[in-house]
């Protein structure tokens, strides 16, 4: 009897941990997203379904920069993290998990403080863009910061390891000789890399693909400190409307929105991907 | 991007012996490395510039003297002790927590297995403004004050799942002999867990721990959303940035990735002695 309480008993406080500040929070905002009021006279549960169609008219622009900002910096850190992880993964030799180390380094400097760090960097007059300009190399009007690309690398920059680890994961456990094998049989470098190497190292693209898109789709920080006014997302939005203007019912409405469309996201591109894979990330 | 990786794929061929080749994967990769560092580079060389305004922009002259003064903000040294006292008592509640939830998962059967591995997964791939968004909604629902506790209580329900995770992939690879010749011996349940499986846990709970530290003080998103009145360290930056970060930050900042390198390097070492 008492062995088979163990497990309960184990997990329990993560159980309530989980429930009372994750899973509870989540049905009090879809509680609050159906209400309508305001700060002073106090919310009403009136389950308001205009709610949703008010954040979603008013605040699609930001919707959908987030989403192709998201992609955009997604894309880019496959493009870069890929190349990277496979070449510490199959040529890194004894040095593998330095070079590892070296990729997470970064990490240990705040999230925020590394990106106003690349503000300062790459500000109008600041070193990068103030010396270039001193030997006459670029127009003096000519500024990096506030731009579109400016938010979407520094999208890339801040989540690029969480690409590099799952693909460095999957292509280091994989079996090298089958990379030989198919040599032997006459494929070419890059038949043995397409029809091989590539189709193994799938599940850790997925796995990195997950853990960049979603939290650069609903990143503020890097659009704020690098974008400027005209490239507001929706993170800022939401934290706008519930820390400063108190507009809850709209702000509750359009997180579900944005995690609707995340989750549809997500599937659509698991679909594309082939699903036992997703079942394959999941399970470890 | 593939003829980047099959030209470093090939080992060294006939045309290899007349003409050295260019590694190019391995410039790519210390290319990547470089745009990694770049910010921290100037991170760190302007917390030695000798400016003399507000704006820590261009370079004004070597100077140690901010490390002298590295305390001299007030409400920054307090912002940043705050973040340190979220981040250790974070890195033992959720260590605690996480780890008997890693243990149960990875160790025992039971219903709500799928479930619970459901939640962690979701918890881990939510984006932080929805979790600061419904635990902001939640509180003002009940009417739980926003503030030190309320930043406590998230910042453990966020990182319970990566301690439980790291645990339970020690769990299962542990050789369950080990504690079966432990009860032959005569040990009971309690004792065994004590002088067997923690012990071979213990670097696990360990990493798990200090997982949950680092994700903690670094944390901005969601914190920003329950701090109420009390500023941590990376919203003490953030709200410094419309007038001028001082170059204490830089200081701050500086000193943190220090400590960080020094653990891991002492990490890594460690590891390649105990390899050998």
């Amino acid at each position: 009897m008492r062995r088979k309480l163990t497990p309960y008993l184990l997990a329990l406080p993560g159980w309530a941990w989980l429930a009372l500040f994750f899973v509870v929070p989540l049905a009090g905002m879809a509680s609050l997203s159906l209400t309508s009021g305001n700060v002073i006279t106090g919310f009403e549960q009136t389950f308001n379904v205009a709610n949703y169609v008010d954040a979603i008219s008013t605040y699609s622009e930001q919707l959908v920069r987030s989403l192709l900002y998201g992609l955009g910096a997604t894309v880019i850190c496959v493009a870069i993290g890929y190349p990277a992880a496979y070449w510490i993964a199959f040529h890194g030799g004894k040095h593998k998990s330095t070079y590892l180390l070296l990729i997470l380094l970064p990490f240990f400097v705040s999230f925020v403080l590394r990106t106003i760090s690349w503000k300062f960097t790459l500000s109008d007059n600041g070193v990068v863009l103030g010396t270039l300009k001193s030997f006459g190399l670029l127009p003096a009007d000519f500024g990096v910061l506030n731009t579109a690309p400016a938010v979407v690398l520094g999208l890339a920059y801040n989540f690029l390891p969480f690409m590099v680890l799952p693909i460095y994961a999957v292509l280091e456990r994989m079996d090298h000789r089958v990379v030989e094998a198919a040599h032997d049989l006459y494929a070419s470098k890059l038949q043995a890399f397409l029809r091989v190497v590539l189709p193994i190292s799938l599940p850790g693209v997925f796995a990195g693909g997950l853990m960049t898109f979603i939290p650069t789709t609903a990143d503020y920080v890097n659009a704020s400190v690098l974008g400027g006014p005209g490239n507001t997302m929706i993170g800022s939005i939401i934290q706008t409307q519930y820390l400063v203007n108190n507009d809850y019912p709209i702000a509750a409405a359009i997180t579900f929105v944005l995690m609707a469309v995340l989750l549809l996201g997500i599937f659509s591109y698991a679909r594309a991907l082939g699903t036992e894979r997703v079942m394959e990330v999941q399970a470890k | 991007m593939t003829a980047v990786l099959e030209d470093t794929a090939a080992p060294a061929g006939a045309r290899g012996r007349t003409r050295r080749r260019v590694d190019w994967g391995k410039w790519f990769t210390w290319g990547v490395l470089a745009w990694l560092f770049a910010p921290i580079t100037f991170m760190i060389a302007f917390s030695f510039n000798d400016i003399q305004g507000r704006h820590n922009v261009t370079w004004e002259g070597f100077t140690l003297k901010w490390y002298g003064q590295a305390f001299d903000h007030a409400d920054l040294t307090q912002a940043l002790l705050y973040t340190l006292a979220i981040g250790v008592l974070t890195m033992v509640i959720a260590g605690t927590i996480g780890s008997l939830l890693g243990l149960a998962l990875g160790r025992h059967r039971f219903r709500g297995q799928g479930t619970t591995n459901l939640v962690m997964f979701a918890a881990i791939c939510a984006p932080e403004v929805v979790l600061g968004a419904a635990l902001l909604s939640l509180f003002l629902l009940v009417g739980i004050a926003t503030g030190f506790m309320a930043i406590l209580l998230a910042h453990v329900m966020f990182t319970i799942s990566f301690v439980a995770i790291t645990v339970r992939a020690r769990v299962i690879t542990l050789d369950p002999n080990l504690e079966e010749a432990a009860r032959d011996l005569g040990a009971g349940p309690w004792t065994t867990f004590r002088l067997v499986t923690l012990p071979m846990l213990f670097p696990a709970i360990m990493a798990g721990g200090l997982l949950a530290f680092a994700l903690s003080i670094d944390d901005y998103i969601i914190t920003s959303f329950v701090a109420g009145d009390v500023t941590t360290f990376p919203l003490w930056i953030w709200g410094a940035t419309r007038v001028g970060i001082p170059p204490q930050v830089n200081v701050m900042g500086t000193l943190i990735f220090a400590v960080g390198v020094t653990l891991a390097v002492i990490n890594v070492v460690v590891a390649k002695r105990r390899r050998s």
